[in-house]
């Protein structure tokens, strides 16, 4: 019966019911938002904005309650970290052990992907096995690590002295620098770095081989066989077919590592607490806060680390664009 | 040819990479059941000759009866862990929503503030954490590190819990919309029973994260014996000559074991819940 005249009244009234729900939901979304963004804001920004005003400031690890926040400014923090001796060979550690573990994780994570990729009986038992070493805590697994290593009963040792007839046990937690000789040639190894990154390398493999396994299982069959049909081998299938299409996510889980690694504590505390080569910046921050008890100097050689961070993904993000890549 | 090479050579690299994750591990246990003497005198033995339980019974026991006191650190684990879990999901649920549907204002900028939150050094924010919690008089307390591990898992949550909740089509919610219901109704009865899956794994994935972390339990708990979670109980404890190996390897395999039932019962859950939305490269 009423034809005509609703029609031209129905949209005008739907578009005004359509603002206020979405006026709404934009009410309910900042109520359901700000729980994480006060915490976020209270535990995580204010804190990291007052680590800087720290690093200005001279505070000590003794009178840290008493500490006012309008205390006198200086730049004597940053004086001494930058006139430290060992502020540039740890900046170079760190460096070396970032690039090195990144790499060795990927490298490791790529190849037991592309092993476990195809179904066999059993495979969810490997899977999740592989996954271990990332799951366990951390103070455990490197709890093992530094017994096995031990010179005077860890198995290693034993092993490779019965096995592959090492002259004297190797101290692969407490030597800077060994010697080895391959032909009469004396070749000087940092000992203590490597078997820190050989520790990243298995700790942290898992992260990037359960990202890689998501991809590499959903890569589409069709262009795989349409190269084995035509002749291509396994290996020629790997650079051309296989690679190419992992190179995202390779590439994300690289910088994650990248940027996980550089801020690496733990692992390097509780394997050789910094010592033989393998001073890391954290390892820094943390002796001149407890050590030295010094906070603002901390503060300060920290405010530097993050400043070497924001450098290293600035110049990431630059090179991304300039090749016109997707970001992330 | 080359394809028989690489079909012998990839059983020969899961072998590999079973023994070199597995070992450790199996090392961790072979040690905790064997008396130190044993240890010292068959230092190359993968094999238990000399079985004992004394190591757990000394690593459990409390202090004042001449044990290392690691039940309760692990009851102070588990309270943190628990708390951890429960309130960075009651923060991240509700925050994850938003972002993943509500059009709010400054949506776009919430997410990237969050995971330029995670990218930075925890070391960096312990400085001034250490300098507050002293201040509040809560450093050495468990409700601190609580705290501090909800603010360190809540943008993980709420990235793996946005993903999930995209991928619940909107028509659902839509038609609870139409039945009447309110925006929270919708959530109670509709989005929350279906992201149930990724919940529980970020859930688990938050557990973990707190009963493994070191460095802020290290930094505020080292003076408060009473307080030590397992983490800085065991890295402490193994510090010090007075305690065997054996005795602390049976503490190791005490604090991993929780984690290893926890992820093999949940194993599919968690890999899948965490990279959902890797497939898309």
């Amino acid at each position: 019966m009423t034809t005509v005249s609703p029609a031209p009244a129905a949209p005008v009234t739907e578009r005004a019911k359509v603002r206020t729900l979405t006026q709404e939901d934009a009410r309910t979304g900042l109520l359901l938002i700000s729980p994480t963004l006060v915490i976020v804001l209270a535990i995580v920004v204010v804190p990291l904005l007052w680590s800087v005003l720290l690093a200005f400031q001279e505070v000590r690890l003794i009178t840290v309650g008493r500490h006012s926040l309008f205390s006198p400014l200086t730049i004597e923090n940053f004086r001494r970290v930058f006139t430290s001796d060992v502020l540039w060979s740890s900046l170079r550690t760190t460096l070396i052990y970032t690039a090195a573990s990144t790499a060795l994780t990927v490298l490791l994570g790529l190849i037991a992907a592309l092993a476990v990729r195809r179904p066999f009986p059993g495979r969810t038992f490997v899977r999740a096995s592989m996954l271990l070493p990332y799951v366990a805590p951390v103070v455990a697994v490197t709890f093992v690590w530094k017994i096995m290593l031990n010179p005077e009963f860890g198995i290693i040792n034993e092993w490779g002295q019965r096995l592959f007839g090492w002259d004297d046990p190797i101290a692969f937690l407490s030597q800077r620098s060994g010697e080895l000789s391959v032909f009469g040639l004396e070749i000087p190894v940092p000992v203590g770095l490597l078997t820190v990154i050989a520790f990243e390398g298995w700790r942290y493999f898992p992260f990037a081989f359960l990202f890689l396994l998501a991809r590499v299982s959903a890569l589409s069959a069709d262009v795989e066989e349409a190269a084995t049909v035509d002749g291509a081998t396994p290996l020629q299938t790997f650079r051309y077919v296989i690679l190419p299409q992992l190179m995202p996510v390779i590439a994300v889980v690289t910088v994650l590592r990248t940027i996980w690694t550089f801020n690496e504590f733990d692992d390097i505390f509780l394997l050789t607490g910094g010592a033989a080569g393998t001073q890391v910046l954290s390892i820094r921050v943390y002796e001149l806060l407890t050590v030295q008890q010094n906070v603002g100097a901390a503060a300060a050689q920290s405010v530097f680390m993050a400043g070497v961070l924001l450098v290293l993904i600035s110049i990431y993000f630059n090179v991304m664009r300039r090749r016109g890549g997707e970001v992330l | 040819m080359e394809r028989q090479v690489f079909g012998v050579l990839r059983w020969v690299v899961i072998a590999g990479f079973l023994v070199a994750t597995l070992l450790p591990f199996y090392y961790m246990f072979m040690l905790s059941v064997r008396p130190i003497e044993d240890l010292l005198l068959n230092p190359d033995s993968l094999w238990v000759s000399n079985f004992t339980l004394d190591t757990y019974r000394e690593v459990l026991a409390p202090v004042d009866e001449g044990g290392q006191g690691f039940v309760s650190m692990l009851r102070n684990s588990a309270i943190v862990a628990v708390a951890s879990v429960l309130l960075a999901l009651a923060i991240a649920i509700p925050g994850a929503y938003a972002i993943a549907r509500l059009p709010f204002f400054g949506r776009r900028y919430v997410s990237v503030l969050f995971l330029a939150v995670y990218m930075f050094p925890g070391i960096v924010l312990a400085i001034p954490l250490f300098v507050l919690l002293t201040k509040l008089e809560l450093r050495g307390s468990l409700a601190g590190l609580i705290l501090v591990y909800i603010s360190q898992t809540v943008p993980v949550a709420i990235y793996t819990l946005r993903n999930y909740f995209t991928t619940i089509p909107e028509s659902i919610e839509e038609a609870g919309l139409v039945d009447g219901l309110t925006r929270l109704q919708i959530i109670r009865k509709i989005s929350l029973p279906l992201a149930l899956p990724s919940i529980m794994a970020t859930g688990l994935f938050v557990f973990m994260i707190a009963w493994n972390e070191f460095l802020f339990a290290l930094l505020f708990l080292a003076d408060n014996r009473d307080n030590w979670t397992v983490s800085i109980g065991l890295a402490t404890l193994s510090g010090s000559v007075e305690v065997p190996t054996t005795v602390l390897m049976a503490g190791s395999v005490v604090i991993t074991l929780p984690i290893i039932v926890v992820f093999f019962l949940t194993e599919r859950l968690l890999t899948e819940g965490l990279t959902a939305g890797a497939e898309k490269g």
